[in-house]
């Protein structure tokens, strides 16, 4: 069932160094539109690493250094664009919740009003579509004003992903989004990214392997830096071609 | 659980667009990169108040400060007088403030917060500690003259003046304490009385090592800064011009900024006092450089990142 959309993302021979521990080593993966792409692995295998260069993250950590070549349609992310323009088209929700400690209308309106958007009409709509597509609207409508963390954990993961979509970016990377939360909440978001596949491209980390079968169209198998596997999520569970990958999925180490 | 579906209209409708976006990035980065010059020159305004003043002094200090200053005894004549009395009298005086504000302060903040209800009585105390930080430190001076110099009849003694010193810097050092102890997380106390612990082995084993780099560096800091404490110490009368050298607690002494302010004083009279003022200053700031590379080395040594 090899899918028709386009390539979003081109990850060519790419290595990236933390001083002089390399991270990741040779790394070549293709991110398609409208899929959902996940990544797995043990602990410090580099997937959050990896996730983490789609938007240039890692510029933040010093004496880090990325080799090889990652393009966003077409156009190279470390060479021809600047890094702000980047993280507007490629939005990311953390592994824990973490909205600012304002009201969760001013949460969402974060983004946009960076983007010059001042009408309130207009970012009343904005933080309703958010609201909404994060399936939260129902829960907050009548506590807009409300500080945002005075809700519970689920909630305040849905208000993060709100407030990325409120930038209206076309990637969303998502770095373990449920490894805090209660199952029920984990449903309610795994719910959203399957809804949300239908307008946005999203990579997820997560450390649940049920749940990248779940949700994920593709699987993509990390170890110790390298890149063991990648492919239909389907496939790499039930039928995995490298050894290494059937031992980790099927719970003989990590 | 029922799904949540977005209406189509909800979805497709886009509010920003993305060209406007941009065109407004480029204006956001012009914004960042003016922000990083203004900030870029105020350091460097800071920096060149600091080189024109250390320049000044070390100018005029040159010839002056030499081996023979530093081991001398201090003398009328100029080119005789040397400032080991006086140095011998700030660490003596250093001897009482230290272990002093140490001790009191860090027990305050302890008591503040971990074992006090926080009430509306914690927190008046509180809003006062922060506000004697604030009180100017000549009132400092007659408190410690009334108290310490009349009633415990200590008279102008460098225990007296210890004491005046430990009161005036004390709020600063029970605030960052307290301010260390609140940034070691709870869930660390949560451990550990998850063990068994008592809240005094918590505090001793857990607290107190999570906030030390906090409580060095802040009382490092209160000792700089009452090491070049002046006004305290003329209002409790310390003498003119003491000529022996101080060898315990209770003799009478000098110090460095005080005699570093009766110099300037004299200048007047005689010129070549500016020169004895400029090298004396050069000593103190040598002390508190030390003194501060000490507090940034404990705190790089210990930081702790939880």
């Amino acid at each position: 069932m090899e899918t028709k959309n386009s390539v979003k993302f081109k990850i060519e021979n790419m290595d990236f160094h933390y001083g002089d521990f390399q991270a990741l080593k040779n790394i070549n993966l293709e991110i398609k539109e409208n899929e959902i792409t996940a990544l797995i692995g043990p602990s410090g295998c580099g997937k959050s690493t990896f996730l983490r260069s789609l938007n240039r993250m890692n510029d933040l950590i010093e004496n880090t250094k990325v080799d090889g070549s990652i393009t966003l349609d077409g156009v190279d992310i470390y060479k021809d664009y600047d890094v702000i323009d980047l993280r507007l088209r490629v939005g990311m929700v953390f592994q824990k919740p973490n909205p600012f400690p304002m009201s969760i209308y001013d949460n969402i309106a974060y983004g946009p009003r960076l983007n010059g958007i001042r009408k309130k009409s207009v970012l009343d709509k904005i933080v309703e579509k958010s609201l909404r597509a994060a399936a939260i609207w129902d829960e907050v409508k009548d506590d807009l004003k409300k500080n945002a963390l005075a809700l519970s954990g689920g909630q305040q993961q849905r208000i993060c992903i709100a407030r990325t979509l409120a930038v209206e970016p076309e990637v969303i990377l998502m770095d373990e989004p449920t490894s805090a939360l209660d199952p029920i909440a984990t449903l309610k978001i795994e719910d959203l990214i399957n809804e949300l596949k239908k307008d946005y491209t999203i990579v997820i980390v997560t450390h649940n392997m049920q749940q990248a079968g779940r949700i994920s169209d593709k699987t993509a198998f990390f170890l110790m830096g390298e890149l063991i596997e990648f492919s239909e999520t389907d496939k790499l569970f039930s039928n995995p071609e490298n050894k290494k990958t059937e031992d980790y999925i099927t719970g003989r180490f990590g | 659980m029922t799904k949540t579906t977005v209406p189509e209209s909800h979805r497709t409708h886009k509010y920003i667009d993305p060209e406007k976006a941009h065109q407004r990035v480029k204006k956001r980065v012009m914004i960042n990169n003016i922000a990083h010059v203004l900030f870029f020159l105020t350091i460097v305004f800071a920096m060149a108040v600091l080189c024109v003043l250390i320049f000044n002094i070390i100018k005029d200090s040159i010839g002056w400060l030499d081996w023979k200053f530093i081991t001398g005894k201090l003398s009328i004549k100029p080119e005789k007088a040397g400032i080991k009395g006086v140095i011998m009298g700030s660490a003596l005086l250093m001897a009482v403030v230290a272990p002093v504000t140490l001790f009191v302060g860090v027990a305050t903040a302890i008591y503040m917060e971990e074992y006090s209800k926080k009430g509306a009585i914690h927190a008046l105390i509180n809003i006062n500690i922060a506000n004697l930080a604030g009180v100017p430190s000549v009132i400092f001076g007659l408190l410690g003259l009334t108290v310490f110099g009349r009633l415990f009849g200590l008279g102008s003694s460098i225990l007296a003046g210890g004491l005046t010193l430990s009161l005036l810097v004390l709020p600063n050092v029970v605030v960052a304490s307290q301010e260390a102890i609140k940034a070691v997380p709870n869930s660390l106390r949560e451990a550990s009385y998850g063990l068994g612990a008592t809240k005094w082995t918590t505090v001793r084993k857990v607290v107190l090592p999570g906030a030390l780099p906090g409580i060095m560096t802040g009382s490092i800091l209160a000792l700089s800064r009452a090491i070049g404490e002046t006004a305290p110490l003329v209002v409790l009368g310390i003498p003119t011009l003491i000529m022996k050298i101080p060898t315990g607690v209770m003799d009478d002494f000098t110090a460095l900024p005080i005699q570093i302010y009766y110099w300037t004083l004299d200048t007047v009279l005689t010129k070549e006092y500016a020169n004895l003022a400029a090298a004396t200053i050069v000593v103190l700031l040598g002390t508190l450089f030390v003194l501060n590379s000490a507090a940034i080395i404990i705190r790089n040594k210990f930081q702790r990142r939880y």
